[in-house]
């Protein structure tokens, strides 16, 4: 196995191999947790931070369980409501923090890129779990093993992303990693919705929604970031979902056993059918959820090995 | 006071011509060379050239002196062989009333090294309601009028601003930037503002911005200087300006000629700035309009910041960078890289704007005073940006390799380099 990284910043930085490693990690922690079976030990004695400068339920909430299932003492600072009010700035926030000795960080933040300056200031393991639009590598990793499992591989797939990928740090960590593993990834949408030099980017660009799903195995559905738009991205949410929104029709012309996958939280009736997002049969939303905290164990995990051997080989006096 | 500067390697802008000879300065002013000099000067091969006219230079007085002061910025300009800085208004307060301006020139004559050419703002405040003092202004010692980097959107006010300046013969210096198109916008639009995840500026802003502009000024008939053009699509507008007779002339920072968009890297705040670096084509489109002369005049956009402004998250950290002392340095890589000929180098760095200004200086020519630079082309160094004199310390060239050094700079026939501290 491989997996050298000392934070995960971002899907840029890793390797193929590494994303394999990550993956077969966390296929076994997902069976695991079925089961029931605990791993206390993994992350014993080790101190978890998740530092949340955005509202969050879901991610902070994944990442509290992969902690506590790996047996880290885990604690939660809602930042939006601490120092940064207070005029501190990112830079003195970590260094306090850092001065306490943690192990993992787990950091999301509103502006692209403030997870890296986080990460070159501390000692610890970074995870970045957003940033801005940038990249959310955990997302990336927990779709991508929703894939593998539903679809039995993560190559020579074709792959829908679909709507407000303008927005979307996923849909940047996605198209990295689906590009690493080689699949055709389509973007699907609006061209307002669709950032500029995108073609750029290894992928396929539709603006016709019925066009895009043709015969692809994978339909990712992006949410519609009503929050971060100030002005005229779309006319209306209703001729938003007319156009652009999954509907069993725009479905068909994907293949016959196309998953349909959301990242959450999802716009009802904006961006996706609710009867769609249901559907047992096509529909494996609840199980990205599930994987989430699968492959957030896994990144903690090989993380943590690589922490403990920095450390260990540190106090040795050996050079790193 | 007779110096013979001999054994020079001339550059003459003027003349375009990079010979071999001697000058001489006779009581702060170059004079034909003949009689018997008191004080001789062996350049030793090294370039003489008239010393760099830098216009647009922020100094951040009043208001954030700790960034930089006048005897911060004049060490910087002397030991980068600006002879000449032409500052900007966009301090705190603005420079836009009589009162401030002397203030300004008292303090920069009692501290600074060179000399210092203060511009005011264009309008109240730089606020884009209503037009400064022009004609007081003026009086005080303004040599140009600017709202900086703020575009005077009312196109209502800046048509009466432009005619009211030309009718007292002000040279209006502008930023052209649709502001609608730029807003929020942290680096250039395309592929590595999507990879990174910033809010882009389409180059087309800058297009717009300059379209707009030239329309009124065909309107006012003013005279107008573009403080910077960053991109290829923009020239275009601006050749068939020049070619139709408008008042207009063209600026561009060191560093929009030097670096591209992917040197932000990741996310390294001392290469943001405004207009952000753009793209490889467009820097190369740029550094040939300024071999064209269709840009003529290279300045260095210093615009000092402190750490904490710039230890942010990418979109949040202040824009600008100094660049006093890395300006020739620099500039010169245009030169390495066969761009261009030292003559035609100094003609956008020295001759361009003192004559665009109505200055007599950026000449070797009989009777122009002696502003010199005698300088290495060659010699390099590895930029350590804690050694800078400027307080502020936000240069994107930490660490590179720089190739030319300035050996001294001459104001009024003054050699200013020996009163460095570390001279």
């Amino acid at each position: 196995m491989t997996f050298r990284a000392a934070h995960l910043l971002g899907i840029e930085h890793l390797h193929p191999t590494e994303i394999t490693t990550l993956l077969d990690l966390a296929d076994q922690y997902a069976e695991d947790n079925r089961k029931g079976r605990a791993h206390r030990d993994v992350l014993e004695g080790l101190t978890q931070i998740n530092m949340f400068f955005e509202n969050s339920t879901r991610t902070q909430a994944s990442f509290e369980i992969a902690g506590k299932r790996l047996g880290a003492d885990v604690m939660n600072m809602a930042m939006q409501a601490s120092s940064i009010k207070k005029g501190e700035t990112l830079i003195d926030t970590a260094l306090t923090l850092n001065a306490m000795r943690p192990d993992l960080l787990v950091v999301r933040h509103p502006n692209s890129g403030a997870v890296d300056l986080l990460a070159q200031k501390v000692n610890c393991a970074v995870l970045n779990a957003g940033d801005g639009r940038h990249e959310h590598p955990t997302q990336a990793l927990l779709d991508a093993l929703t894939i593998r499992r539903a679809k039995g591989r993560l190559h020579r797939l074709s792959i829908a992303i679909c709507g407000d990928v303008a927005h979307s740090r996923v849909a940047r960590s996605n198209i990295m990693l689906l590009g690493k593993m080689e699949n055709r990834v389509r973007l699907v949408g609006p061209p307002t919705l669709l950032p500029s030099g995108v073609e750029d980017l290894g992928v396929e660009v539709f603006h016709d929604m019925r066009e895009g799903l043709r015969d692809v195995d994978v339909v990712m559905m992006l949410r519609l970031q009503k929050e971060r738009m100030d002005g005229g991205f779309i006319p209306s949410e209703r001729e938003y979902f007319h156009r652009y929104g999954l509907d069993a029709e725009k479905l068909g012309h994907a293949k016959q056993d196309a998953i349909v996958m959301h990242p959450g939280p999802m716009n009802r009736g904006v961006e996706i059918d609710g009867q769609i997002a249901d559907d047992i049969n096509r529909s494996v939303i609840q199980e990205q959820v599930e994987m989430g905290v699968a492959v957030r164990m896994a990144a903690m995990d090989l993380l943590a090995r690589n922490l403990r051997a920095k450390r260990g080989a540190q106090a040795a006096g050996v050079m790193v | 006071m007779r110096t013979l500067f001999q054994n020079a390697r001339l550059i003459d802008p003027e003349a375009g011509t990079d010979t071999l000879g001697s000058l001489m300065v006779v009581d702060g002013v170059i004079t034909d060379v003949t009689g018997t000099p008191d004080d001789v000067v062996d350049c030793r091969g090294k370039c003489l050239a008239p010393g760099i006219v830098d216009m647009g230079v922020k100094v951040c007085e009043p208001g954030e002196r700790h960034k930089e002061s006048f005897a911060s910025a004049g060490r910087a300009a002397v030991a980068g062989g600006i002879t000449t800085i032409v500052t900007r208004p966009d301090t705190d307060p603005a420079i836009d009333t009589p009162e401030t301006l002397e203030f300004v020139a008292r303090r920069a004559s009692a501290d600074a090294l060179v000399n210092v050419l203060p511009m005011a703002a264009l309008t109240k405040e730089r606020a884009g309601r209503e037009m400064t003092e022009i004609g007081f202004l003026m009086d005080a010692g303004a040599v140009a009028f600017t709202d900086c980097d703020r575009v005077v959107t009312d196109t209502k006010v800046f048509s009466r601003a432009l005619t009211y300046a030309k009718s007292c013969g002000a040279l209006v210096v502008g930023h052209v930037q649709e502001p609608g198109l730029s807003a929020g916008g942290a680096v250039t639009s395309g592929k590595f503002a999507t990879l990174r995840g910033l809010s882009g500026v389409s180059p087309m802003a800058e297009r717009m911005g300059l379209d707009r502009d030239i329309a009124l000024l065909e309107m006012t008939g003013a005279a107008y200087h573009v403080d910077q053009i960053t991109t290829a699509r923009a020239l275009p507008a601006l050749e068939r300006a020049m070619a139709n007779g408008l008042n207009i002339t063209a600026g561009v920072g060191v560093h929009h000629l030097t670096l591209n968009e992917m040197d932000v890297a990741d996310y390294r705040t001392f290469f943001k700035l405004k207009p952000p670096l753009r793209s490889e084509d467009d820097r190369l489109a740029v550094v040939e309009a300024v071999a064209a002369g269709v840009i003529d005049i290279i300045s260095s956009m210093h615009t000092p910041q402190d750490e904490e402004s710039k230890r942010l998250p990418f979109e949040e950290a202040a824009s600008g960078a100094v660049a006093l002392e890395t300006l020739l340095p620099a500039a010169l890589r245009l030169v390495h890289a066969g761009h261009m000929e030292l003559p035609h180098l100094f003609r956008a760095l020295s001759l361009n704007p003192a004559k665009r200004l109505g200055l007599p200086c950026g000449r070797l020519s009989v009777g122009a005073p002696a502003d010199l630079v005698l300088f290495d082309p060659d010699a390099s160094l590895r930029l350590d940006r804690f050694k800078l004199h400027s307080k502020s310390k936000n240069t994107p060239f930490d660490g590179s390799i720089l190739q030319g050094r300035v050996i001294a700079t001459y104001v009024g026939g003054t050699n200013k380099t020996q009163e460095l501290p570390d001279a």
